[in-house]
């Protein structure tokens, strides 16, 4: 189910190219737009679709078993934080509208710069912690689980 | 060939495959190595590339330590039952005693995780998942690990490892090609950090003509995880396991939100439950302390993964098929309609998109189910993967050679799919391995064990040659004939990628086999395997993109010869519902308590086959 191009509505900006996942969608040498070079090593992913400006790319469901007449649309935007589907069966009976939130901030400015974060201490490096840590890994203010904290020892044989 | 060769040289920490397990690792090898070289090389782009590309709805890996929910060795007694003992209990440990730090980091970076309203904690699917708004996760954690990288090479399919010149068994980089420009590059790095996936496509699909796309693992998963590490001779654990996946039929749409948190359930055609009555016999063959069939709802054991599947696949072929999930109930209700549906398009759109197109609604319809064709990997329900160090606080011996999570191969280290003996860490497991990984490459570098790499141009220069071989081979031959893609001198990536699945299908356990096979079929398979692989010399590429293709198929084939090797040696049957071997039927502890171990002579291609020790997390006072 591959994805396939409008003609009239791709203008051949490559943002699809540039996104797929399978390196299927190229552009075609004649006519200077997009098109899914290769349908049985797509998997549906939908990145071209979210990624595409002119809403140039759909779906057409896989041959050897989708029968034609649906439609499944999709708008992603990261301004707004949502993406937004449309799903319509092919006796048109199920018109679902879906909304979902992809982000809970505003789209990328909350993710740190680790080369900012203050260098690792000795102890730091010693330990088995990794950045950030022991934050958020237990209930108290203990340190990372080993085996002595929880009891526990490996031991060979079978146990079930 | 007018291709140039970009070399980057001097780097610290190379990822080959960033996604989720690489880019855990970029991410985090910058705090460790603030003046170290960080490169990103990735096939496609890292915004939208590996398993989690087109998103998720649920993270399966979290613990919830710090809300009290589960300590880290709750998590590896649940994956030691699932995967029926074979698991290496230091690794898992060591990944749940940290993945909750990843997912609550994944939560400032803005990740909507769902919240449980009563308790003010994540919103629970089931014992160790939790709900999120997932369709943004990969261009999140995307941004993190290029954020921390010095240089993010997108479009760079990574073919071979470079290997020390100076010392032998230790890596010294890796070399690749653009498949947009067609450019020779080249990674001379200290470590390597392989975050690359596991295997689809090698097992022939259910599916035929374009609904092969519709795999359940990503079709670009090209297991070139596997392909890079055996090629470069590093010892692989647990390549036999396999996984079949019961999913929504055609679509693989996911089943897990609807068991757990829709609370749909399953029935054959007559409307009836039909696990319990497979699982008597079930029981004599793995043993009651695997399938306890009066006593596992007292034990709170979950049943195993494989052994569900194993009673799906005798009701159908008992004629009683085909299993439904029963959602006429639950999508009742609105609210887990909707849910329902956004599981689908949060990370499996093809579902959606399969229903809307047969007029399939739930509410009034409960739709079909199947067994998929097998997937080789190592981050879901199953552990295939490389031989990896573990933590120096908790590995015993035989488990333990200096780095947590490098690999056999000095300064390789693995994530995520790469590293065997870890299931069920998914994509916030995988990302933490990353992380881990990232540590321990550092502290390598830092201890000196790096030094002295030298990569001789004659190395270089072959693996060029190697690298362009298929194009170079369709030149020479493609114009003996008039037209077409019949030729007597080569076979195309996709007339080998059919070969090898069927293959793969046939003699080591497929769908059209009813995933059977036995120690003759496996020795025929070999045979095969090793003409192929001779075939494959003179596969053949007409273009950059068909060169890819080509890369995969060899990457693949690797992974597949060695599924074949670790199936053979096993000769148990220790996971029904995922494979069967016809001739060794029953589970057995006595001989087969142990996870197999392989290693293919990178000069030979001959294999060497190894058991190792099976150690479990017992009570400090437990004999």
């Amino acid at each position: 189910m591959p994805t396939f191009v409008y003609m009239t509505r791709c203008d051949g900006c490559g943002h699809c190219v540039d996104i797929c996942p399978s390196d299927i969608m190229h552009i075609d040498k004649e006519y200077r737009r997009a098109y899914n070079i290769e349908p049985n090593m797509c998997w549906e992913c939908y990145s071209c679709v979210k990624a595409c400006p002119h809403h140039a790319i759909d779906v057409r469901g896989y041959a050897d078993f989708a029968p034609l007449g649906h439609s499944v649309r999709v708008v992603r935007d990261e301004e707004k934080g949502i993406i937004s589907w449309r799903i319509k069966s092919r006796n048109e009976e199920m018109d679902l509208s879906l909304v979902a939130p992809i982000t809970t901030k505003p789209w990328g400015e909350n993710i740190p710069q680790l080369s900012d974060a203050p260098a690792p201490a000795d102890d730091m490096r010693n330990s088995q912690l990794l950045y950030n840590e022991p934050k958020y890994i237990r209930l108290d203010d203990g340190g990372l689980h080993t085996l002595e904290s929880n009891g526990l020892k490996l031991k060979e044989g079978v146990y079930y | 060939m007018a291709y140039k060769t970009i070399i980057e040289d001097n780097i610290d920490v190379l990822v080959a495959g960033a996604g989720l397990g690489g880019s855990g690792a970029a991410w985090e090898a910058r705090y460790w190595g603030k003046d170290k070289n960080i490169v990103i090389a990735e096939k496609a782009n890292i915004n939208r590339s590996g398993a989690v590309a087109q998103g998720l709805y649920a993270i399966n890996c979290y613990m919830g330590t710090r809300f009290g929910e589960n300590n880290p060795e709750d998590h590896v007694r649940y994956a030691r039952m699932d995967l029926m003992g074979m698991v290496r209990e230091d690794l898992l440990f060591d990944m749940a005693r940290h993945v909750d730090s990843a997912v609550h980091q994944f939560e400032e970076w803005g990740m909507p995780i769902m919240k449980n309203p009563e308790t003010g904690t994540y919103l629970r699917e089931g014992r160790w998942q939790i709900m999120i708004h997932g369709e943004s996760y990969k261009p999140m954690v995307a941004e993190a690990a290029t954020k921390s990288a010095d240089k993010t090479f997108n479009r760079i399919c990574v073919t071979h490892l470079l290997m020390d010149d100076a010392k032998e068994n230790r890596v010294a980089g890796a070399v690749g090609f653009n498949v947009r420009t067609g450019n020779y590059h080249v990674f001379k790095s200290k470590t390597v950090i392989v975050g690359a996936g596991g295997a689809s496509n090698i097992f022939k699909p259910r599916s035929v003509g374009e609904g092969a796309g519709r795999v359940w693992y990503a079709p670009w998963s090209s297991g070139s995880a596997y392909g890079l590490m055996i090629e470069a001779g590093a010892k692989m654990t647990q390549m036999e396991n396999r996984i079949v996946l019961a999913r929504f039929k055609d679509g693989y749409g996911p089943v897990g939100a609807y068991f757990l948190h829709l609370k749909t359930y399953t029935q054959n055609c007559d409307g009836e439950e039909y696990e319990s009555k497979w699982f008597p016999e079930l029981s004599k063959m793995v043993g009651k302390e695997y399938l306890d069939t009066e006593g596992q709802h007292l034990s709170h054991k979950p049943i195993p993964t494989c052994l569900r599947n194993h009673a799906f696949i005798n009701e159908v072929a008992a004629g009683k098929g085909p299993i439904q999930m029963v959602t006429m109930e639950a999508f009742q209700d609105p609210h887990l309609e909707e849910i329902g549906w956004h599981n689908f398009l949060g990370m499996t759109v093809g579902q959606a998109v399969l229903w809307a197109s047969t007029d399939v609604n739930p509410k009034y319809e409960n739709p079909e189910l199947t067994t998929s064709e097998p997937y080789v990997m190592g981050s879901h329900a199953t552990g295939c993967g490389a031989w990896c160090s573990g933590p120096e606080d908790i590995s015993p011996d035989e488990y333990f050679w200096g780095y947590n999570r490098m690999t056999t191969v000095e300064g390789l280290f693995g994530a995520g799919d790469a590293v065997g003996g870890t299931p069920h860490a998914f994509s916030s497991g995988s990302f933490t391995e990353g992380r881990l990984a990232a540590k321990a490459a550092c502290q390598y570098i830092d201890d000196g064990k790096a030094d002295g790499i030298n990569v001789s141009q004659e190395q270089i220069e072959r693996r060029k040659v190697d690298i362009y071989r298929p194009m170079e081979h369709y030149k020479v031959n493609r114009n003996e004939i008039v037209a077409g893609d019949v030729n007597p001198n080569y076979i195309n990536p996709r007339q080998g990628l059919d070969r090898l699945q069927k293959m793969m299908d046939e003699y080591a356990g497929g769908v059209t086999v009813n995933y059977m096979t036995n120690e003759t079929l496996l020795n025929i398979g070999l045979k095969k395997m090793k003409l192929l692989e001779e075939d494959l010399e003179k596969v053949a590429a007409k273009d950059i993109h068909e060169l890819l293709r080509a890369w995969e198929l060899k990457h693949r084939q690797l992974a597949s010869e060695s599924v074949m090797h670790h199936t053979l040696f096993r000769k148990e049957t220790r996971w029904p519902g995922y494979y069967y071997r016809g001739d060794a039927l029953k589970l057995d502890d006595e001989n087969w308590h142990v996870l197999t171990v392989s290693r293919r002579d990178p000069k030979t291609g001959e294999y060497t086959m190894e058991k190792a020790p099976c150690y479990h997390l017992v009570g400090e006072d437990e004999e």
